[in-house]
């Protein structure tokens, strides 16, 4: 393996450089490509590589891009593409589709505040207004799970047992454009990997009709199997974490990744980089001898829920921390965990970094105070931390 | 019982719908649930026949026919067909023919989509694969009005026809996508007259065979968005034709024009067009306005193709 000092949307790149390489033997590779900051970097460098069996189609609109790989997909290909923010909004219609006709593609996401106003920094309400979408949906705290996630990705997304699209959520610049030491494997590792795909419904020359009309009893069954593959993801997950070991041997993190949680009372609960801060205040207060913990939420979709119910027994504080508003409701985050406490546990939600602000670690120690001095839970907390 | 492998000649279309000459089984199956005299049905003939037994793959938006489909796990087509989004069908339609030159495949990727499909929503995504010359072989049937939805107005919806978001008629005339098409320098654009059979098929041949992108217009009455006899679909086509309504010319990579048919501009044609469908009646067309936009049409066509103007050779 080599070390390189690369950043997130690089790291993504590569990765899927070669992914798209490990299926030269089979149906190849292709792309369709459309800009927007802070992903640009990652379809430019793409479109700077010759594929000795693939093609990259520089579309008109993020709408077109997800069409492209949706046709890419069904005639057998793998697919990727990369967007964020408005680009997302703009796909949105074809991110169902693309779930709908079961089709593993792999989109990278940067996550970015949703304007106008135009705000170019980190927020996760756009990915996680398509967590309906039907796409398996991971969120990485730094470079090297970026990468990792991206491999994984295309491994989970392609299994007989899944066949689903999956995307790979990451920070705007606090990983898009921050450079870290990030290990990419040789080819033939990566080859090793990932077999080469062998999509079942790729359209021939057999006349059937892909996504044409469902009369109500179809789509329940379509919609229960959409299900079942959701479910499926959480045992393929595991083992392909067990197969990165093998070939990487590196760990791909787990769908929640606990943090000094044993004899937590108190825990935080975030997404993305948000979670290397709080660990940051969990050692902290740890020194200072009190019994806190943080869990970070990787995978969003399929949810978690057995895990979290489990990682949350006997908690009696629990901070979810959302990077996202909806409006009129609170986090979408705490939304879905909140149910998921000990009765009589208090669940408190936090708004924090919206918009891309610096979430430091004086602010998470301030919620950390606020969690701990509650009788009750209240409505949910907007903690405004600047620039 | 008869198995669906042997076929009769059918006296519509002097046997031309469906003979043994065919592919195995026609594109449109027997049995669909398409309006009589609809148009679309007719271009489905007509493409099958041309088709022959080359491999085909067909990207079909939101429209009337994939509506003609049925529903799953049946299908009233009898090639594969990929159902897509109203807006997308020349993009998943290129990743399609990627897939295909990237695997060696002879496949033949076509677009089947209606005006909505074409001159609307799919626009900006049409242009850009003409842009990119994409070998895709796209076919706008136009019924010029959103069929599907029960007969909204699209951008080729004709001025003064009444559709229901312009009960008292349409304001503006037609966009011309042909032109458009045309403008984008692409090897292959031409209108088809389902009224002349040996023209339409000669061009469906010919864009099969042509590589990169290509586009066909397809006048597709629609009896029952336009109020028109069901059995008049074929006739209609022809007195457009006939009146200069309907031009019906090729465009050889955006600059060399072909005139297919000289038409007439029989005055009597245009009237009985107008007079038999129902759409028109209470959008108070107005002949002689009409007459003088397809004059003035027809000047600008004449030149593009080279040919001396009407004045002077008459
Ligand atoms: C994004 C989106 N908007 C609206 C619709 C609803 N819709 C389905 S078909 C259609 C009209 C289709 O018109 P056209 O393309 O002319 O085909 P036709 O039905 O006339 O054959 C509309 C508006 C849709 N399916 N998707
Ligand atoms: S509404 Fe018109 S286009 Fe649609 S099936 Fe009926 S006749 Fe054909
Ligand atoms: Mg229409």
């Amino acid at each position: 393996m080599s070390a390189e000092l690369i950043s997130a949307n690089h790291a993504a790149a590569l990765a899927t450089i070669l992914a798209a390489r490990a299926n030269r033997t089979a149906r190849g590779f292709g792309s369709g490509v459309y800009p927007i900051t802070p992903q640009t970097e990652s379809i430019e460098r793409i479109c700077e590589e010759t594929f000795e069996k693939g093609h990259v189609v520089r579309v008109e609109s993020e709408h077109s891009a997800m069409a492209v790989c949706m046709g890419f997909s069904l005639g057998g290909l793998r697919a990727f593409t990369a967007s964020s923010s408005n680009g997302l909004a703009y796909m949105a219609e074809n991110v169902f589709a693309a779930a709908f006709y079961r089709l593993p593609i792999v989109m990278m996401a940067v996550n970015r505040t949703l304007g106008p106003p135009w705000n170019i920094w980190v927020d996760h309400g756009d990915t996680l207004a398509l967590r309906d979408a039907g796409w398996i949906q991971l969120y990485c705290e730094d470079n090297q799970e970026v990468a990792d996630s991206v491999l994984a990705a295309f491994r989970i997304a392609e299994d007989r047992r899944v066949l689903l699209p999956a995307m790979v959520c990451q920070d705007a610049f606090i990983l898009s454009h921050t450079m870290m030491m990030t290990d990419l494997p040789p080819q033939a590792e990566v080859d090793a990997f990932l077999p080469p795909l062998d999509l079942p419904h790729r359209v021939t020359a057999r006349p059937l009709v892909v996504g044409g009309l469902d009369p109500p009893r179809e789509t329940e069954v379509h919609r229960r199997q959409h299900q079942e593959a959701m479910n499926a993801v959480f045992e393929v997950h595991e083992e392909v974490r067990g197969e990165f070991k093998r070939v990487f041997g590196r760990e791909l993190p787990p769908a929640i990744v606990p943090y000094r949680l044993d004899d937590a009372e108190t825990i935080f609960v975030s997404m993305g980089t948000t979670a290397a801060t709080v660990r940051q205040v969990v050692d902290a207060a740890r020194a200072r001898g009190e019994k806190v913990g943080s869990l970070r939420i990787r995978m969003f979709r399929p949810f978690p829920e057995a895990l979290l119910r489990a990682a949350f027994a006997g908690r009696k504080r629990i901070a979810v921390l959302d990077r996202d508003l909806s409006p009129g409701l609170g986090g979408i985050v705490f939304s879905e965990v909140r149910g998921l406490a000990d009765p009589g546990a208090l669940v408190q939600n936090y708004m924090i970094g919206l918009g891309g602000g610096d979430v430091r670690a004086e602010h998470i120690e301030r919620i950390l105070a606020d969690v701990r001095a509650r009788e009750r839970a209240g409505a949910p907390e907007f903690v405004e931390v600047g620039g | 019982m008869k198995t669906l492998q042997t076929f009769e000649p059918e006296p519509a279309l002097g046997g031309l719908a469906h003979t043994p000459a065919d592919r195995p089984e026609p594109i449109l199956r027997a049995g669909n649930t398409n309006c009589g005299g609809c148009g679309m049905s007719i271009g489905w003939q007509l493409l099958s026949r041309a088709v022959a037994d080359r491999p085909v793959q067909l990207v079909i938006p939101a429209s009337c026919s994939i509506v003609t489909a049925g529903t799953y796990p049946f299908s009233a087509y009898g090639a594969p067909i990929v159902a897509s989004t109203f807006a997308s069908a020349a993009a998943v339609a290129s990743g399609l023919a990627h897939a295909a030159r990237l695997n060696g495949e002879k496949t033949r990727v076509l677009c089947w989509a209606g005006d909505g499909g074409t001159y609307d929503i799919g626009f900006a995504t049409i242009s850009a694969a003409a842009e990119r010359n994409e070998d895709i072989l796209f076919i706008c049937y136009d019924n010029e009005i959103y069929g599907n939805t029960g007969g909204q107005r699209s951008s080729a919806t004709p001025q003064n026809a009444w559709t229901t978001t312009t009960p008292g008629g349409k304001d503006v005339p037609k966009k011309d996508l042909l032109g458009i098409m045309a403008a984008h320098r692409i090897p292959y654009t031409a209108s088809v007259s389902m009224a002349h059979l040996d023209d339409a098929h000669r061009k469906l041949e010919h864009a099969l065979a042509t590589p990169g992108f290509r586009f066909l217009h397809l006048l597709a009455p629609c009896p029952t968005g336009w109020k028109s006899e069901p059995a008049e679909s074929v006739s209609l086509v022809r007195m457009a034709v006939d009146s200069g309504l309907y031009a019906v010319y090729e465009v050889f990579d955006g600059n060399r024009v072909r005139i297919n048919i000289d038409p007439t501009m029989s005055d009597s044609a245009l009237e009985r067009y107008i007079a038999s469908q129902g759409r028109f009646r209470k959008g108070h067309a107005d002949l002689k306005a009409l007459r003088g936009e397809i004059d003035a049409s027809w000047r600008e066509l004449r030149a593009r193709a080279g040919w001396a103007s009407e004045e002077a050779t008459r």
